[in-house]
């Protein structure tokens, strides 16, 4: 009988490799105008300070001129946002509230392709992942909040919990459109007024949220976006106007932010850093595992503080595993963001690159086994392979630092407990994942585990009804959910 | 696969029961795999030992590879690979002669004002035709010396629900009639009985009638996916089927739906990329039924590509079983062509 090789024909030429052609999405559905100017009391209004020029990752190029805010633009915002909150914002009843949040959320869908590309330019993560992640849970984001407006009786604060006044807001590069929707939605839904600063070097896609905001109708003054750097941050939560301040981004800034708050009595909220484990049991689905561990590590390029970013996998499965998570990781497609195929986009600043190089240097000296997709990478732009580095250890700096880019280590385990022990061993405590068939064992290592999510099964899930935030040096505080609803409150029972 | 060494306890036409010796493993086999069908106690715990299919996971997968643009010529190339691996099928009660005939010969040229013995932007044919056994000698006829083979469903197709005795005559009318590949059907009933055994046994005992033949002749078999109902099956029936030298692994029988899914050909996907990288052996996947349009099409070849790898994408190794498929498939070649979309009344019917 023939054996299954044998064959009469010439193999077809895809089978040597079948190259998908470029498909990349049109940078003029953008809009991108050449400058930007900061969004104050209800209008776009000149900034005091020197402009300065935000860049396009994928191809290093300057994108557009931003006006940037002074400290006292930053007053003249507090003061506005004051101002609304008493006037406007506060008094109106949470039915009027909620229209304004579904109007703004319907805006965002409206301006969802729009809004994709400019991320994608202004940031540098991949459209697929602004089309079909960052703009549509912003919206949803808006959508859900609007829900809570008229019924923040039923939060369990007490009969008619009160708004706590201003909030200050700072907010990262790694998703500027959907933090800024995390942050804003629940404050004005709980009645609160907004100060809202994007990252200098991804400001543009928030001041399109500001024109969706000033559409719909938003009355001035209720959300302010300033711009500029960490100066203009400072100056902003530490300013006396302000009754709440809401910050995410590195640890180093916010532990700063929390001693200069300590005493002031302002409410504060942190989402800092991680280090999350992504735990895989011998008994795990291994194929939707790899799938897990690759959105959990390469998603947005690994710049998410929640990334899955050490793999513990248990011996008895490790090489299998380590087999199939390097062919799928090689399958990775890295490159032009705009490229509708692309999965791996650029890294949002050449500082982050090179802070991410540095710690892929360090791991190979330590010792680590460095593994690097061969996928092709574009000559311009900022870009990093998909990066594993096994035979690491836990005194390494690649696994005690968070690198926030597309570089996973990888540790084994022999037991439960063993498992614990490594995934708790780190400052931080934002996200884990468990990958088991066994659900006793699930919720067993969900008990244990010192993290503020942790993802049963999948990873890198993200919905505006759960609760999402840290342990230890990841911060406090929680967004999402009647929780989030709570931190911009006063527990009024 | 493998010349089969099958004693002489499972030659075709008899009878064998799930408490049957299922010995007699593939000599090139790893240990552990020729050592998982040594009993049904054993084969039993080879399939739990199977790692288990998530399917948030899997679909989620699915959903993200359905997302890719596939556009100009990668999409054109595409296009001309999934006609050249549709095994155009006709599964009638109804088929007549006059049906089965024409039916072949528009498997040989599927768009005539570009044939495929033509120059040029030529159409390449289908694969295979897919006819029930006592239609195989009429398709024959018409495509002797094309390159484009004949399959037929056997073993009492679609069901299964009959005598091995009587599912064997059925394949050997196939085979006598010229058939080139046999697509025989899982007891479904069996393996929802837990008979892990018996699935085996059948598919061995096919399998050894299917090379008793001509020598050339290959074997799919379908699982019947949508009645299996979840993932883990799935893949335990990928492996019952791999273990008893399967040549495809195809997921429906068309007459069930759900049929083939991206998820379910997905989880056929990794299978045989599991059963290469454990054996050496490359197993060829059919997914058949649902699969109606172009975008489908080329949905799946992503699948085939990202999954598997780029070494199925082959007629010889990955297959569509469709029937309205291959209009679509000329539509968007002639499209694409053209620049422009044509009157589908200009397709022909079969």
């Amino acid at each position: 009988m023939t054996t299954q090789t044998t064959r009469t024909t010439t193999p077809n030429p895809l089978s040597q490799g079948w190259t998908y052609a470029p498909a990349p999405e049109s940078a003029a559905i953008a809009a991108v105008k050449d400058r930007y100017l900061p969004f104050v009391d209800g209008t776009f209004v000149e900034g005091h300070g020197d402009d300065a020029v935000t860049f396009n990752p994928g191809n290093a190029e300057p994108l557009a001129t931003v006006s940037q805010s002074t400290t006292g633009d930053v007053d003249v915002a507090v003061a506005a946002a004051r101002r609304a909150y008493e006037d406007v914002w506060s008094p109106m009843s949470g039915a009027e509230r909620g229209r304004y949040l579904f109007r703004i959320a319907r805006g965002l869908a409206e301006r969802a392709r729009e809004l994709a590309v400019l991320e994608c330019l202004d940031n540098g993560k991949p459209i697929r992942e602004t089309r079909d992640f960052d703009v549509p849970t912003a919206a949803q984001h808006f959508f859900y909040h609007a829900g809570w407006a008229d019924k923040l009786g039923h939060l369990g604060l007490g009969p008619a919990p009160r708004p706590l006044g201003v909030a200050a807001q700072v907010i990262p590069w790694n998703f500027p459109l959907l933090m800024a929707a995390w942050k804003i939605a629940p404050a004005l839904a709980a009645g609160n007024t907004v100060v809202i600063k994007p990252a200098e070097t991804t400001p543009l896609s928030v001041l399109v949220l500001a024109e969706v905001m000033a559409d719909a109708g938003l009355p001035p003054g209720v959300v302010n976006v300033v711009t500029g750097a960490g100066d203009i941050g400072s100056a902003l939560v530490n300013h006396p106007g302000v009754d709440k301040v809401a910050f995410t981004g590195s640890t180093t800034v916010g532990r700063g932010i929390q001693r200069s708050l300590a005493g002031t009595g302002r409410r504060l909220t942190l989402e800092l850093g991680g280090k999350g484990a992504n735990i895989v049991f011998d008994d795990a689905a291994l194929d939707q595992a790899v799938e897990g561990i690759v959105n959990g590590i390469f998603f947005n390029a690994g710049q998410v503080c929640c990334a899955g970013s050490r793999l513990l996998v248990q011996e008895p499965v490790a090489e299998e595993l380590l087999a199939k998570l390097e062919a799928r990781a090689q399958t990775l497609r890295v490159g032009d963001p705009l490229d509708k195929n692309t999965d791996v986009g650029a890294i949002s600043s050449v500082r982050q690159k090179t802070k991410i190089d540095e710690l892929v240097a360090s791991g190979a000296d330590e010792g680590a086994h460095v593994w690097r997709s061969t996928a092709p990478v574009p000559d311009r732009g900022w870009y990093v392979s998909p990066t594993i580095l096994t035979a690491t250890a836990g005194s390494m700096r690649v696994v005690r630092e968070e690198i926030f880019g597309p570089v996973l280590t990888v540790e084994t385990f022999r037991t439960p407990d063993e498992a614990v022990a490594k995934a708790n061993n780190t400052p931080y405590g934002l996200s884990a994942g468990v990958w088991t068939e066994k659900g006793s064992r699930a919720m067993a290592m969900a008990s244990a585990l010192q993290a503020g999510v942790v993802w049963d099964n999948t990873f890198n899930r993200f919905d505006p009804a759960a609760a999402f935030g840290g342990y230890g040096e990841s911060g406090f505080g929680r967004e999402g959910g009647p929780a989030g609803m709570a931190a911009y409150l006063e527990d009024g029972s | 696969m493998t010349t089969y060494a099958s004693p002489p306890s499972r030659v075709p036409g008899t009878a064998t029961g799930p408490d049957s010796s299922l010995a007699a493993d593939e000599p090139r086999l790893p240990a552990h795999l020729a050592g998982a069908t040594a009993d049904e106690a054993t084969l039993r715990r080879f399939l739990a030992g199977l790692p288990g299919v998530d399917p948030v996971g899997l679909e989620q997968r699915a959903a993200t590879l359905a997302t890719r643009s596939i556009k100009k010529a990668s999409k054109l190339a595409a296009i001309d690979l999934a006609i050249s691996m549709v095994d155009l099928t006709t599964l009638e009660g109804s088929d007549t002669p006059g049906k089965v005939a024409n039916l072949a010969r528009k498997a040989l040229s599927p768009d005539p004002g570009r044939p495929s013995t033509g120059s040029g932007n030529s159409c390449p044919a289908v694969a295979a035709v897919c006819v029930y056994p006592d239609r195989v000698a009429t398709a024959a006829d018409v495509v002797a010396g094309s390159g484009v083979r004949v399959a037929s469903v056997a073993t009492a197709f679609p069901s299964g629900r009959s005598s091995l005795e009587v599912k064997l005559a059925d394949v050997r009318l196939a085979l006598d009639s010229g058939a080139d590949e046999i697509d025989m059907v899982i007891d479904r009933g069996a393996f929802l009985a837990g008979q892990y055994g018996l699935v085996l046994e059948q598919i061995r005992a096919v399998k050894a009638v299917v090379a008793a033949g001509s020598g050339r002749a290959r074997l799919k078999v379908i699982l019947e996916t949508g009645e299996l109902a979840t993932y883990d099956n799935v893949r335990r029936a990928c492996w019952i089927a791999l273990l008893g030298g399967a040549d495809f692994l195809k997921t429906s029988t068309g007459k069930v739906s759900p049929a083939a899914t991206l998820p379910v050909t997905q989880v056929l996907l990794q299978a045989v990329r599991d059963w290469r990288d454990q054996t050496g052996q490359q197993v060829a996947v059919k997914p058949a039924g649902g699969i109606r349009t172009t975008k489908d099409a080329i949905r799946h070849l992503v699948a085939v590509n990202e999954v598997a790898g780029p070494e199925w994408l082959d007629p010889h190794w990955f297959r569509f079983g469709a029937s309205s498929l291959l209009d679509d498939l000329v539509l968007q070649r002639r499209a694409q062509l053209a620049g422009h979309y044509a009157d589908p009344a200009t397709v022909p019917l079969d």
